[in-house]
């Protein structure tokens, strides 16, 4: 049965997608128009599906034509795919300020091809994710999966050079071959169990031959469109590449929907599936992701490289729920504190990442250059987006009040209840190695210069949606007041 | 053996083959044909299971073979858009390697 507010997830996915193909028919200007219209609309609905959430007892739940599973669709809400909608409504608004600086077209200009495709792929981006967060079966999970890879894909090349042209074509080799191994999984699944429905899913699976080869050839497609280590390789050059507004979006957003798939898969689809060696390798996986990443990060001259090598560390805090999660005991993955912390650390590094990368972006047009040794004197002529960064660099390393800070302090937790100290020491040492190449910035930028500072203007929205997205990330620790960590995971969600 | 088991392990062999090319080979074309010997590969497994999984009476089952549609048109997508792609590469470099030197600045000391 579709509950109360269900139409509104339907709502939450075409939305994003009609405003797309108006605007691709229209083309011109009205793009951009269409943008800025689907905008409001899209951050109302999420809003809109968190309430219609809030008043329900279970997930909200809508059947496509009224058709239930197997047969039918059905779209499904619980508390982590609520909480990642009105992350991703909040982020991408921000983003789409951001964008009119460099993608904006003036009243009477003729629009440039760039401009007209960012703005549709940047909606495109948006209903894809939607339909990551509320799809109930694992073959719409599947098409959600490749709308998300067809709309990043040419966010890479925007500029159309040959570097960014090498960087998106690795980029879509790697994220093919992980959609085919994620859809070999799903039809062993299918061949094993008779359905793809995640919720029938969960009470048929058992733990055997099939479902062990499906959910590991599954896991590790998901893992190279996420960008793990050490399946990294394509990323920093695509994220680096980009646009600042391209780069944002696909380091704070893009990657986070395969992630979301392995959280489905792991949590609410095969959680008995799930053994230790496997919780742990995956964790380990997360472990060399923190480490590596760190570390290539504080070598790194140019300031958008340090800002993707930054994401392929932090793509390894959201990995480590999953050992922390594994209830020994019961020999399962169970929600709880883990899950809360990862969704959390998702939450956090996308408003974080995506201020951060367009701080980058808006150094990078003032200066001409990101060196970063040459930063001298920025603090002063930039204070805003200097700011911005730092503020951004403090989420990351999960300093208090910022959400990261509340996403490690429960991720610890997790870690000392279960009594896997190994990952406490793994998430202290990573945030050490992100102050310091953080700090390496600010100080760079806080120094006075030899000469005086030539730069060129900037557009001052750009800095503010820089800098709002900034305070977001550092003001989410204070969500958890009201008991977020109840909200999030207390609840329980698909299997219900 | 039956006619489903045979086909299931020819389906394997091309996951295999398509797999290799995917991984070994380094020009992004016959990745692109590694692809879709893959791809192939799993749409036929799924074939093989419809067969398995028919009721009593019926030729198949309906439901792998609507989805098995629309991966095929996925993957079509897919591979357009690696041709689209690669031809502009070739078109503003004159080359189609995907191996290059790393990005400048990779590497360097602050």
């Amino acid at each position: 049965m579709s509950t109360e507010g269900g139409l509104l997830l339907a709502a939450a996915v075409l939305l994003p997608f009609v405003g797309m193909l108006i605007g691709m028919l229209a083309g011109g200007r009205m793009a951009q128009r269409i943008a800025f219209v689907v905008m409001p609309l899209g951050l109302a609905v999420a809003v809109g599906i968190a309430s219609a959430w809030l008043d329900g007892s279970g997930p909200v739940v809508y059947l496509l034509g009224g058709w239930s599973p197997p047969l039918g669709i059905a779209l499904r809400a619980d508390g982590v795919a609520v909480a990642m909608m009105l992350a991703v409504a909040g982020v991408v608004t921000g983003i789409g300020v951001f964008a009119l600086a460099d993608f904006g077209t003036p009243k009477g200009g003729a629009e440039s091809r760039a401009a007209f495709s960012y703005w549709l792929l940047l909606l495109a981006v948006w209903g894809a994710l939607n339909l990551v967060f509320v799809s109930g079966d694992l073959f719409t999970l599947y098409v959600a999966l490749e709308l998300l890879t067809f709309a990043a894909v040419p966010l890479v090349c925007l500029t159309g050079s040959g570097e960014t042209l090498r960087a998106a074509l690795r980029y879509l080799l790697f994220a093919l071959t992980g959609s085919l191994l994620y859809l070999l999984g799903a039809v062993l699944v299918f061949g094993a169990y008779g359905t793809l429905d995640i919720a029938q899913l969960a009470q048929r699976v058992q733990p055997e031959i099939a479902s062990w080869t499906a959910l590991a050839l599954m896991t590790a497609g998901l893992l190279a469109k996420t960008a793990l280590f050490p399946l990294h390789i394509w990323l920093p050059p695509a994220h680096a590449g980009a646009p600042a507004a391209a780069s944002a979006l696909l380091s704070g957003l893009v990657i986070k929907g395969s992630w979301f798939l392995v959280v489905r898969l792991w949590f609410d689809a095969m959680p008995g599936v799930v053994t230790w060696p496997s919780a742990q390798l995956l964790g380990a996986l997360g472990a060399g992701a923190i480490l590596f990443g760190n570390a290539i990060a504080l070598r790194q001259a140019r300031l958008k490289l340090l800002v993707a090598y930054s994401t392929v560390a932090q793509i390894g805090y959201l990995f480590l729920m999953f050992p922390l999660a594994f209830d020994a005991a019961a020999g399962r993955i169970a929600g709880g504190l883990a899950l809360s912390g990862g969704i959390m650390q998702a939450i956090s590094h996308a408003t974080a990442k995506s201020a951060m990368f367009m701080a980058a972006g808006t150094i990078y047009s003032a200066l001409g250059h990101d060196r970063v040794a040459d930063f001298a004197g920025l603090a002063r002529a930039l204070p805003l987006t200097v700011f911005a960064f730092g503020l951004g660099g403090i989420a990351l390393v999960g300093l208090p009040p910022a959400g990261g800070f509340v996403a490690k302090w429960w991720l610890l937790s997790a870690a000392a209840s279960s009594g896997q100290w190994w990952w406490a020491l793994v998430l202290m040492a990573g945030g050490l190695l992100t102050a310091a190449y953080v700090f390496i910035v600010v100080t760079r930028a806080l120094r006075a210069p030899g000469a005086p500072l030539v730069i060129a203007p900037v557009a001052r929205l750009s800095e503010m949606a820089a800098l709002g997205l900034a305070l977001v990330s550092v003001l989410l620790g204070l969500l958890a007041v009201f008991d977020m960590r109840g909200l999030i995971a207390g609840r329980p969600s698909m299997g219900a | 053996m039956t006619v489903e088991t045979l086909i299931a392990l020819a389906a394997c062999a091309l996951v295999g083959i398509g797999l290799y090319a995917l991984i070994a080979h380094p020009h992004p074309l016959r990745k692109l044909v590694g692809f879709n010997v893959l791809g192939s590969g799993v749409f036929m497994i799924f074939g093989a299971l419809a067969r398995r999984g028919a009721a009593a009476g019926m030729p198949a089952d309906p439901v792998p073979q609507a989805l098995l549609i629309t991966a095929i048109v996925v993957a079509f997508a897919a591979t357009a858009m690696t041709v689209a792609l690669l031809l502009r590469l070739i078109e503003s470099t004159g080359s189609s390697a995907l191996a290059t030197e790393p990005p400048s600045g990779d590497g360097d000391a602050l």
